[in-house]
């Protein structure tokens, strides 16, 4: 156990610094340095200041030697100041990781209930009325772009009720902390929720019910029934049990790459969480806090692997961590 | 060595067939027993498959919209980056320089530059579709060949493909699409130049390796296949052996996974450039539309983001509906494919 997690570890930050070092590479091949200066300096400015700007950031020396600054101020915790405020990296992720939290976590119980319940009842219930419903609507939400469906659910639900004076739903950019009203900040969140939960769901529909109904056809489901076991039992100990290996994959994967940012789902709601900042700074050419988002980010995708590989040894006596 | 190659085709195949292990989908023979072949079996489940030819009836429509959108510029006689500023009618702005609604002179309405919606979706079909073909066709051609390598030679090909895989799981797709297209859009870089190049590029290279896993498995079941080892001792050489023997095996998985891929593909290409990385305006694309739109909706033009939103998802809705059509053609039983 302690093996396989110093060698998760260890290949999980392996990764990250591969990342830091394509970001870096990409901003300095690209237009990054002379852009970043050029604007701040602003457009009165002479090739002199310009330079002066520059060489303040440090954006004039080669990229290596940015990226041990970036390294050795990392070594002590510090993520850097991005170039536009001088503001602390720490501090702009900081603010942000609570609103992605927040929306991923409130989705994901969201779209495992949706999912697991409607694979569950479609797999049980295979080709009743039921399942054909369940089916078809986790074709049309897996078919469904994430933005348009926030969008679709703006128009219709805060739209149209807001100009007929039936205001329930709040504005899109409505972010209140759990900390300050808890009431407030679930309220402000669940058109996000739903349109984040109702794209991901349709997946666990569809995995949930495909893998039930192979494992209804093992021997061991047929020896559970043959003992007399209820089929409640049968159904919820035996077969989900065995079934839930692909979903707590796919279950892993997602929550570890929104953690880093649902991009999408906050941009279409205006919430300043990583996905948005991210999506500002990459505008900017930012490269501090690009780079702190990305580090996040596949802090995010590597922690979710590790725990999806402990659940497994959790949910099947046979598998072995090593 | 056995040496019975004097003509190693026919040979082969002939013993083969005598053994009843051949493919029946290899190109020639394929034709000779086509009342029985797989392929028309899959076909003529499909054809009976009702959603499925619907879906197909779309995508038939939704490509001709795109091949005679001009026509449709024609006939509307508004051209697509045409501006109706007046003051001669049709208007496309109101008095408050707001979009105008659908009606009689423009059926979806206009956009926030006064130009005409249906027109410009017609337009924006072209990019969403040669983006969804070409991107995914790069996805799974390369995903095929790295793939057979892996499977078929195994060793140092197979260990980079696990390791670039492992890699790609870790990356966060998106953030990275963005950074990488928002840095080419302005400074291009070899191969990447801005807009259709590097979006084509970024979605095909984040896609192939799902493509090659998938492949790898195949060719590592299918190589302990008897007729393999048949091939073998009549000494066929790797390369015959890779692409007579084991590629036309893979090609009914490949159809459905490409089917499956093209939305997926066109998301990707509508998300780019609905987050501005994308296709730039002024060229016409569902995404860009929805994208420009998202800032005026809420004054009141509910069609302009409407209208774009609905063209893109009855097209990933159509090639959802015929890819599932697809796969349950070629696999009945629905044990074949994930």
């Amino acid at each position: 156990m302690t093996r396989f997690l110093v060698r998760r570890t260890a290949q999980g930050l392996f990764v990250m610094w591969l990342m830091t070092v394509t970001v870096f590479l990409i901003f300095f091949i690209g237009p990054g340095p002379a852009l970043v200066a050029r604007t701040l300096a602003g457009r009165q400015a002479t090739l002199a200041q310009v330079a002066e700007v520059a060489h303040r950031l440090l954006l004039d020396r080669p990229w290596y030697v940015q990226y041990g600054h970036f390294v050795w101020l990392l070594l002590h915790g510090n993520l850097g100041y991005d170039y536009y405020h001088s503001q602390s990296v720490n501090s702009v992720i900081a603010q942000a990781f609570p609103i992605t939290l927040s929306l991923v976590v409130g989705a994901s119980v969201l779209w495992l209930a949706i999912g697991l319940a409607s694979g569950i009842v479609s797999a049980v219930k295979t080709r009743s009325i039921w399942d054909r419903t369940f089916t078809t609507l986790a074709l049309l939400f897996y078919s469904m772009p994430t933005f348009v469906l926030g969008f679709l659910l703006i128009l219709g639900l805060y739209y149209e009720l807001s100009i007929h004076h039936a205001s329930i739903f709040p504005a899109p950019g409505t972010w209140v902390p759990l900390t300050q009203n808890p009431l407030q900040w679930a309220h402000g969140l669940i058109l996000p929720w739903f349109t984040l939960a109702l794209v991901t769901a349709a997946t666990y529909t569809r995995l949930t019910r495909g893998s039930m109904l192979d494992v209804s056809g093992e021997d061991f489901i047929r020896t559970a029934r043959s003992k007399g076991m209820s089929e409640r039992r049968v159904i919820f100990r035996h077969n989900l049990r065995a079934s839930l290996t692909p979903v707590v994959t796919q279950f892993g994967l997602d929550v570890g790459v929104l953690i880093g940012g649902a991009i999408i789902t906050e941009s279409v709601f205006s919430l300043p969480g990583l996905g948005y900042t991210a999506v500002q700074a990459i505008n900017q050419q930012d490269l501090p806090v690009v780079i702190g988002v990305v580090i996040v980010a596949s802090a995010g995708v590597i922690v979710a692997n590790v725990l999806v590989d402990i659940l497994y040894a959790v949910l099947d006596p046979r598998v072995r961590l090593h | 060595m056995f040496n019975i190659q004097q003509q190693p085709g026919q040979a082969e195949a002939a013993l083969l067939e005598t053994m009843g292990a051949v493919p029946a989908a290899e190109g020639e023979a394929a034709k000779k027993i086509e009342g029985r072949s797989p392929w028309r079996l899959a076909w003529e489940r499909l054809r009976h498959d009702r959603a499925a030819m619907i879906s197909l009836g779309i995508i038939a429509l939704i490509v001709l919209v795109a091949i005679f959108a001009p026509v449709v510029a024609a006939i509307t006689g508004h051209g697509v980056y045409q501006q109706f500023r007046g003051p001669q009618p049709p208007l496309g702005l109101s008095a408050t320089d707001q979009p105008v609604g659908p009606g009689s002179a423009f059926l979806l309405g206009t956009d926030d530059q006064a130009r005409d919606i249906l027109v410009r979706i017609a337009y924006g079909a072209r990019i969403s579709l040669f983006v969804g073909v070409v991107a995914t066709a790069v996805t799974v051609f390369g995903g095929l060949v790295i793939g057979l390598a892996a499977g078929f030679f195994g060793g140092w090909v197979d260990s980079v493909l696990a390791r670039f895989l492992d890699w790609l799981l870790a990356v966060p797709f998106l953030l990275f699409a963005i950074s990488l297209v928002s840095v080419v859009q302005i400074h291009p870089i070899g191969p990447l130049q801005p807009g259709l190049p590097v979006v084509i590029i970024v979605l095909g290279f984040f896609g192939w390796a799902a493509v090659g896993r998938i492949v790898r498995g195949q060719v590592l079941s299918i190589r302990e296949k008897e007729y393999i080892e048949a091939a073998r001792a009549l000494g066929a050489g790797p390369w015959r052996i890779m692409f007579i023997d084991i590629l036309p095996n893979l090609l009914a998985q490949l159809i459905v996974y490409t089917t499956l891929l093209i939305p997926v593909t066109i998301v990707g290409e509508a998300s780019l450039s609905f987050l501005g990385v994308g296709i730039q305006p002024p060229t016409a694309d569902w995404g860009e539309m929805i994208s420009s739109a998202s800032g005026i909706y809420l004054y009141g033009s509910w069609w302009y983001l409407l209208f774009p939103s609905l063209a893109l998802l009855i097209t990933t809705l159509a090639f959802n509906i015929f890819g599932d059509g697809v796969r349950d053609a070629f696999d009945p039983r629905g044990n074949l494919f994930v």
